[in-house]
């Protein structure tokens, strides 16, 4: 069966009077129904610009430059406006980081979600209202009912963060794409609204998009994982493998330098050494190696493209991979407390 | 807890800080508070790392600033090496602030972008009268060595440099006057996590170098647990739990502190795919308007009929010396009490 969703080197640039920037330098991915796909990597890596460009809703300076997006054998990068409009919101549904500015002040949130419901399923006024309030019982909005009447500023981070996620979802959607969706979030609330997500996963059977900077939040969600740097996914395999024998340097750094919770206190935290490069001019080798202390003489000469490594479709972009020995030990602590408590 | 008499460094004791809300054009009529801190009290001693979590309006930032007297307390004692300060004037706050420092946040507005590095991080020395002109540059390069950053940057501007780099200058400046104790409000949250992990190594480091006190505000348990001697949890401007930083996380005792712990997210598929979370109900109460006992029981999957809605319970040592304040916290630790069906996350 084809793919729900089917990347194939899509490329951005930025072009400022300046320089040009590479934001996004061929990326590719396949994404099924009722999965969940995960795109990690720290800011300025390339995981928001190409979300944007697979709907084409880049900012001005930005311009696809290679690629192709496949959906339903259409591909979206060659679609008209007025035809990717049809799409976008309907089929494929998108979610932000921070609500309060992705939702309009001054209407409120009933209109808002109503909104979509109208345009493009066409329902009546009222079927409208009806929908929308049992839409916003499915995301756990208590009193739904009496809520659609209230604007924006009188509910609170995580319950505006339901709203969108109402709104992506009142079409249907057959793919969500969630951009840091609980970034700006408590933990005990991004907690509430990663189960409300999965849970939609799981009931419509929709792909799902998980862009975020926290390794921890992809564990938890994702069944496959790709970790980007420079505009480029270095890594990228099942969520289980890629996590315990991670391959590629800097998903092993990204693993060492956060503290974990459950482990054994070390003394001393081993960060990634450096900053990443401007990606202003066209990279030689690998963008990672002036980091990396796995570099080699190729590494600085020669991009490495994503190749398989082992089984389990696990790839890596990498002319000398972490060697097994290296990997990491954790020696995880128990929390008695809780499991007693939970039991 | 009641501080340990004699060895106090500093010493909070039963502090609570209001913020009036206030009504009307012309008469501004007293109309409430908003309690953002309510009660608190804890200590710090000597060179040791006390980490204050909780959530965003939890009043964790509110405590921190009002030990250094950004804020004037509403109650309460602030006892610093024997001196009660809450009551100390701006004159006599001011020669003292020499000795409490502050990190903050925000590295992009914490700097003022029209000044060079250099005179970013000599300010304080100005401002106190220790040195102006080439010693005061001299002290600024020094610093900047101190933080892992080049002497060059003294000629640079602050948005030259990264969030970390910026940060960075940011501790400069804090350790310009030798402190003794840094109020450090959130300093990594806003940095990627390799550069987290760097900033964190620093803090640590400066630490040992300089005999610093640390109280460490942030939100990322994490963290909190990798740096603090202690912890100290905050719910609705209370102090919840008190604890060693491995014993908190290994042993919890009220139930938030539980169920804080349990939502933070681990990078390790086969742990999260076997955690038992304690999923909570609902946003965090109104500090205008907290609920009526336990500020936590109107979330609380271990909610009991009695005493948790009409009486509030005090922060006291239980058997086996876990500081908690919780009324029922024996008995959920026994096993006797059991959480209610939390299920999907509905707010109620």
């Amino acid at each position: 069966m084809a793919p729900l969703l089917s990347v194939r080197d899509l490329a951005v640039q930025f072009k400022t009077r300046k320089s040009t920037v590479h934001a996004v330098n061929g990326i590719s991915f396949d994404l099924e129904a009722g999965e969940t796909l995960g795109i990690v990597g720290e800011s300025g890596c390339g995981k928001s610009v190409s979300s944007l460009a697979m709907l084409g809703i880049l900012p001005r300076a930005g311009k696809v430059t290679a690629g192709e997006v496949m959906f339903e054998d259409v591909d979206l990068l060659k679609l008209p406006d007025s035809q990717l409009r049809q799409i976008r919101g309907n089929e494929i549904a998108m979610i932000f980081q921070d609500p309060m500015t992705s939702l309009n002040p001054v209407l409120t949130v009933g209109r808002q979600v109503t909104e979509g419901l109208r345009k493009h399923l066409d329902l009546s006024k009222e079927d409208a209202a009806t929908e929308a309030v049992s839409l916003l019982e499915r995301v756990g909005i208590p009193a739904a009912k009496e809520r659609v009447k209230d604007f924006p500023h009188q509910f609170s981070g995580g319950m505006r963060q339901r709203v969108m996620i109402a709104m992506a979802i009142s079409c249907r959607p057959k793919i969500l794409i969630a951009d840091e969706p609980t970034t700006a979030l408590d933990v005990t609330i991004q907690a509430q609204i990663l189960d409300v997500l999965t849970h939609l996963v799981a009931e419509e059977n929709m792909g799902l998009i998980l862009i975020t900077h926290d390794l921890g939040v992809v564990a938890g969600t994702c069944k496959r994982t790709n970790v980007m740097y420079a505009g480029r996914f270095v890594e990228s395999g099942p969520t289980t493998g890629l996590f315990a024998r991670p391959r590629h340097p800097y998903t092993l750094g990204l693993l060492k330098s956060v503290p974990r919770l459950d482990a054994a206190r070390k003394e001393k935290l081993e960060p990634i050494g450096g900053t990443p490069m401007a990606m202003t001019e066209e990279i030689e080798g690998c963008a990672f190696a002036p980091r990396c202390i796995y570099a080699t003489e190729e590494s600085r000469r020669k991009t490495p493209d994503l190749r398989r490594i082992g089984g389990d479709d696990h790839l890596v972009a990498c002319w000398n991979p972490v060697p097994d020995e290296d990997l990491p030990q954790i020696e995880v602590v128990a929390s008695r407390g809780r499991e007693e408590a939970a039991g | 807890m009641t501080p340990a008499e004699g060895n106090g460094f500093l010493e909070i004791e039963d502090l609570k800080v209001y913020f009036p809300i206030k009504s009307g054009l012309v008469i501004d009529r007293h109309v409430g508070d908003v309690k953002a801190v309510d009660g608190v009290s804890f200590e710090i001693k000597r060179g040791e790392t006390l980490g204050l979590v909780g959530e965003s309006g939890c009043g964790k930032t509110t405590v921190g600033r009002t030990i250094l007297r950004l804020y004037d307390p509403t109650e309460g004692r602030i006892v610093f090496e024997g001196d009660d300060i809450a009551s100390f004037s701006q004159k006599e706050m001011r020669k003292l602030r020499r000795r409490m420092q502050m990190v903050f946040q925000d590295p992009y507005s914490s700097l003022n972008p029209r000044q060079n590095v250099g005179n970013l991080i000599a300010e304080p020395l100005k401002v106190h009268g220790i040195a102006t002109g080439d010693k005061a540059r001299a002290r600024s390069e020094e610093l900047l060595d101190i933080v892992g950053l080049p002497k060059s940057a003294t000629a640079r501007y602050p948005h030259e440099f990264s969030g970390g780099q910026r940060q960075r200058i940011g501790l400069a400046r804090a350790l310009a006057l030798n402190p003794d104790l840094i109020v450090a409000d959130e300093p990594v949250s806003a940095l990627d996590v390799s550069i987290q992990a760097q900033m964190v190594n620093l803090l640590e480091e400066l630490q040992e170098e300089f005999d610093l006190t640390y109280l460490f505000i942030a939100h990322d348990l994490a963290v909190v647990r990798h740096i603090s001697d202690r912890i100290a949890v905050m719910y609705l401007g209370k102090i919840v739990e008190v604890a060693d930083a491995d014993e908190l996380y290994a042993s919890p005792r009220h139930p938030y502190t539980m169920a804080l712990l349990s939502a933070v997210p681990i990078p390790d598929p086969k742990v999260e795919a076997s955690r038992e979370r304690i999923l909570l109900k609902g946003d965090l109460p109104s500090p205008a308007n907290p609920p009526q006992g336990c500020r936590f029981h109107t979330r609380c999957p271990f909610r009991q009929p009695e005493r948790c809605d009409t009486e509030d319970p005090k922060l006291r040592t239980l058997a086996d010396g876990h500081v908690a304040a919780c009324h029922y916290a024996e008995a959920i630790m026994a096993g006797r009490i059991k959480a209610h069906e939390s299920g999907r996350a509905e707010a109620s």
